[in-house]
């Protein structure tokens, strides 16, 4: 049998991509909570903050050591699947990914040190500084993954010479016309991402009755948070959507699963594409729904599939199902959260054990609608690797052979699972262990008296020594 | 761009960050090296607790030597990924492994010892395939028009396999005498014991590899042997330091002996780019044939020029707040 290199590297490259993308979109989000935290617990002095934030920063140095390990392979998967892209695209993303080493990873890796360690060897102020850096380096980090990434799907600012990229300018190719919303969209996607899992461990922690204050702090930030997040990200996704339809319209066309090119196109809710026949079977659509919500008009002309030869399509399935997901995850997120944020004004949100029992589910769904999204956006723009210029075939290492790409494959697979799996079981501990007590002498004396919740006080206690065992 | 060469300036600058990272991650790499060895758990938990809050800064230097590599000298990058395929796959499994084992074995009960044995073998076929990488670049590449056309396995030698062991002895040196100088009672005293005879083995690889070297390649053989030169200088002076090394570690000197083995690397490490000078991606194209766009070269040196002080300061800066010797009850058991 005869192993495609070529095929076998886009599994591998998709696999290692998506374990990756699950740990930054959690950091991002939860690194800007937890210097939040911190800063209130600068201001008040009261310990309760203290404790959540303890509680959070053991959990952010699990993930964000998965993040880690598993981002360093993807920095030399350019070089070892796609050395012929990474060769011909050197002289921009070469200077862009180590702008980022120097801008954002070092920055994240070296304050992460004293944010983890630090507390009790620098100054107060000096601790949280180190919290703020982190997060910022969070941000600056994406800044320019998502330049480099948004550069291959709408490129500007280079000339194609003798197969080489050459700059002609760097602002238009940093700042390439999808990048804008790009950066928006997944920023936004961290913090629900943040959100929705701190909701869902303080809102699991009230339904046992354990952690009460604290669980209800939490979970009240989120809702406010949540609450505002999750109808901005439908809106920056549509706007992503609009751009796209300028840039890449086969990609939309795609996400639609649109053949024909013309007006009144339906937004299809169900359908089955099939790319050797060049329909869909079992189409369930809302009439001119797709022309409206693209063109703002029912007539509106939708481009579809068959403008391009059968080789330059994108595989349809995929594409159609995993944005139908997305945005399945995100409606129910804005019905949740705004559900959520109008009990918490009647004051009736810790008492909804309904509504709690949902948040407690859904921690796995921002993950699920994250990687959704980003195969959207790769598996839309196939065959394409940098859009119209260079296509995926081009860019693989010439001397990959098939089964070196499967062995690795097979490997990568092998210690991910052994990864994750320990990562899992050492985060559930954490979780069902709960927040510890605060052992800061000094918090202790200048908390208690602000405790307004001391009635639950001594329930404070014991579950944390009880869940330890 | 005539007036400066854009391209020397790289090389200096890529020089120094393999070089930091050889230094930093040499170190904890060699502490997981080391770290079966160590005479019980308590020590294993100083140890690792010694190098907990720097290791992922140390290791991002290696990101920034790929990273830099691609933007500097894209074939260089397009060429040894490839040429080195799986044993970039063996270095990366192992540094997963023993990134991992630092969060998961302070949260481990019954699993503890997994993840000892995750940080050892992690750190020690990581550092091997780090050896393995610099035996290659000395053997060279199959490389047409720029792109390697080899196979999958051709840069596993006899040579290689040598260089790849020295490299794990010679971290274990760095590790050795970092927990010397950050551990105390029997922890230090086991560590005392370890680094003469460790010392001893690295002379052997250095001494090895400096002869087989010239044998493999007549290129190398010129350089040090037809004519009586300074160069020389480089050899007598890293014995000059492992002697020196020896004899502060019978002193039981705290600092000395690890700034000694420091320097023995740096040695080592000028002494291959002499033996190779300018070829980057041997045998046949040299750093300016490897070298990418004047235009991108300036564009990432600017931002260098500002940034790289900076990250050098707050990286002191952190070492400087962890300096001292490690305790029990430091470090993990109080986050
Ligand atoms: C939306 C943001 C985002 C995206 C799309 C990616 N990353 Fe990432 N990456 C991060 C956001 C991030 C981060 C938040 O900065 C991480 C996550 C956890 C961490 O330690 O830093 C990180 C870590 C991380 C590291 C380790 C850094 C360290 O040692 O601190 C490397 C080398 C990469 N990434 C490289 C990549 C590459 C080559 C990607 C392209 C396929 C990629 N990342 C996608
Ligand atoms: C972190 C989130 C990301 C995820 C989850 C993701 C996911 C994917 C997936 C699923 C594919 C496979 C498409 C197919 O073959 O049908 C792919 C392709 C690709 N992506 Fe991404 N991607 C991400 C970010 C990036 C970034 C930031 C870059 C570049 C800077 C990038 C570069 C590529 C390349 C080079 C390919 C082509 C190889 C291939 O077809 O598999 N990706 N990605
Ligand atoms: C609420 C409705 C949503 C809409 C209308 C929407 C729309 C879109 C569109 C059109 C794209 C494709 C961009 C392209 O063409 O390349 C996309 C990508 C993406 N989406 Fe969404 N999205 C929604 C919700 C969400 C949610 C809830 C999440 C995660 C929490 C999310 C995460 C992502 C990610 C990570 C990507 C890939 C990165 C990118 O290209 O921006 N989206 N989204």
């Amino acid at each position: 049998m005869e192993l495609d290199p070529l095929f076998i590297s886009r599994v591998q490259f998709a696999f290692v991509v998506s374990f990756h993308a699950i740990f930054p979109v959690f950091t991002i989000g939860l690194a800007s909570y937890i210097a939040l935290l911190e800063a209130i617990y600068y201001k008040t002095d009261d310990p309760s903050w203290l404790k959540l934030s303890k509680f959070w920063t053991k959990i952010f140095a699990i993930v964000f050591g998965m993040g880690v390990v598993s981002g360093i392979v993807m920095a030399f998967q350019f070089g070892t699947n796609w050395s012929n892209f990474s060769y011909s695209a050197s002289n921009f993303l070469g200077p862009i990914l180590a702008y980022e080493v120097v801008t954002a990873f070092f920055l994240e890796a070296t304050f992460l040190g004293v944010l983890l360690f630090g507390r009790e060897k620098v100054p107060r102020g000096l601790h949280l500084f180190a919290a703020c850096m982190v997060a910022l380096g969070t941000f600056v980090s994406s800044f320019w993954i998502l330049s480099a990434n948004s550069w291959m799907q709408t490129p500007a600012g280079v000339e194609m010479v003798d197969g080489m990229i050459q700059m002609t300018s760097w602002t238009q190719a940093i700042f390439n016309s999808s990048f804008p919303y790009r950066f928006a969209h997944v920023a936004l996607a961290s913090f629900i991402t943040g959100g929705f899992v701190v909701a869902g461990v303080s809102a699991w922690y009230l339904l046992r009755g354990r952690h009460g204050d604290i669980a209800e702090k939490a979970l009240k930030m989120c809702v406010i948070m949540l609450a505002i997040a999750t109808p901005l990200q439908l809106l920056s996704g549509d706007m992503h959507g609009l751009n796209t339809l300028e840039e890449q319209p086969v990609k939309v066309a795609a996400m639609e699963g649109n053949w024909e090119t013309g007006p009144n196109v339906p937004l299809l809710l169900f359908a089955i594409p099939d790319m050797a026949n060049e329909t869909n079977h079992l189409e369930l659509g809302i009439p001119n729904g797709a022309s409206l919500i693209l063109k703002h008009s029912a007539d509106g002309v939708v481009p579809g599939l068959k403008s391009v030869p059968p080789e330059e399509r994108p595989p349809v399935g995929v594409t159609f199902w995993s944005f139908r997901l997305m945005v399945a995850i995100g409606t129910l997120m804005i019905l949740v959260s705004l559900t959520a944020a109008f009990k918490l004004w009647r004051g009736t949100l810790y008492q909804s054990s309904g509504l709690l029992r949902i948040f407690s589910l859904m921690i796995p769904l921002p993950f699920v609608a994250v990687v959704a999204g980003w195969f959207v956006t790769e598996v839309g723009r196939q065959p394409w690797i940098i859009q119209g210029m260079m296509t995926v075939g081009e860019g693989l290492t010439p001397s990959l052979t098939g089964w070196m790409a499967l062995v690795t494959l097979l490997g990568y697979i092998a210690v991910y699972a052994v990864v994750f799996a320990a990562g899992l079981h050492y985060l559930r501990k954490v979780i069902v262990a709960g927040p510890d007590e605060v052992e800061h002498a000094h918090a202790q004396i200048t908390g208690t008296p602000k405790r307004p919740w001391s009635a639950v006080g001594g329930e404070f206690e014991a579950p944390a020594g009880a869940g330890r065992s | 761009m005539e007036l400066i060469d854009l391209t020397l300036i790289w090389v200096l600058l890529i020089g120094f960050g393999v070089f930091m990272y050889v230094l930093m991650d040499g170190f904890d790499l060699g502490v997981g090296i080391l770290f079966p060895f160590a005479p019980d758990e308590e020590s294993r938990d100083l140890m690792m607790n010694s190098v907990a809050p720097v290791w992922d800064g140390n290791e991002t230097w290696l990101i920034l030597g790929g990273a830099g590599l691609l933007a500097a000298f894209p074939m260089i990058y397009a060429v040894f990924l490839p040429a080195l395929y799986i044993g970039v796959f063996l270095l990366l499994a192992g540094l997963i492994f023993r990134g991992v084992a630092f969060e998961f074995r302070f949260k481990a009960t019954t699993g503890k010892k997994w993840w000892n044995v995750a940080f050892f073998g992690g750190s020690t076929v990581a550092s091997f395939a780090q050896g393995a990488v610099i035996g290659s670049y000395v053997q060279g590449f199959n490389v047409v028009d720029g792109r390697y056309v080899g196979g999958a396995f051709d840069w596993l030698t006899p040579f290689t396999l040598m260089t790849g062991l020295g490299v794990v002895a010679g971290y274990a040196l760095l590790g050795v005498t970092w927990t010397i100088m950050k551990t105390e009672g029997k922890t230090q005293d086991w560590a005392f014991k370890l680094a003469p005879k460790l010392l001893g083995v690295v002379l052997l690889f250095f001494v090895l590899v400096s002869a087989w070297t010239p044998l493999t390649n007549e290129r190398v053989m010129a350089r040090w042997f037809d004519h009586v030169n300074w160069l020389w200088l480089f050899p007598a002076t890293t014995l000059i330091f492992a002697a020196w090394v020896f004899y502060k570690l019978k002193q039981r000197s705290d600092i000395a002996p690890f700034i000694g083995s420091m320097i023995l690397f740096s040695m080592f490490y000028l002494g291959i780019l002499i033996s190779m000078w300018p070829l980057a991606v041997p045998p046949n194209y040299t750093f300016w044939d490897a070298a990418s766009d004047p235009g991108s070269q300036l564009f990432l040196l600017i931002g260098f020029m500002f940034l790289i002080p900076i990250v050098l300061g707050y990286t002191a800066w952190t070492y400087w707040v962890f300096r001292g010797k490690v305790t029990a009850g430091a470090g993990y058991a109080g986050h």
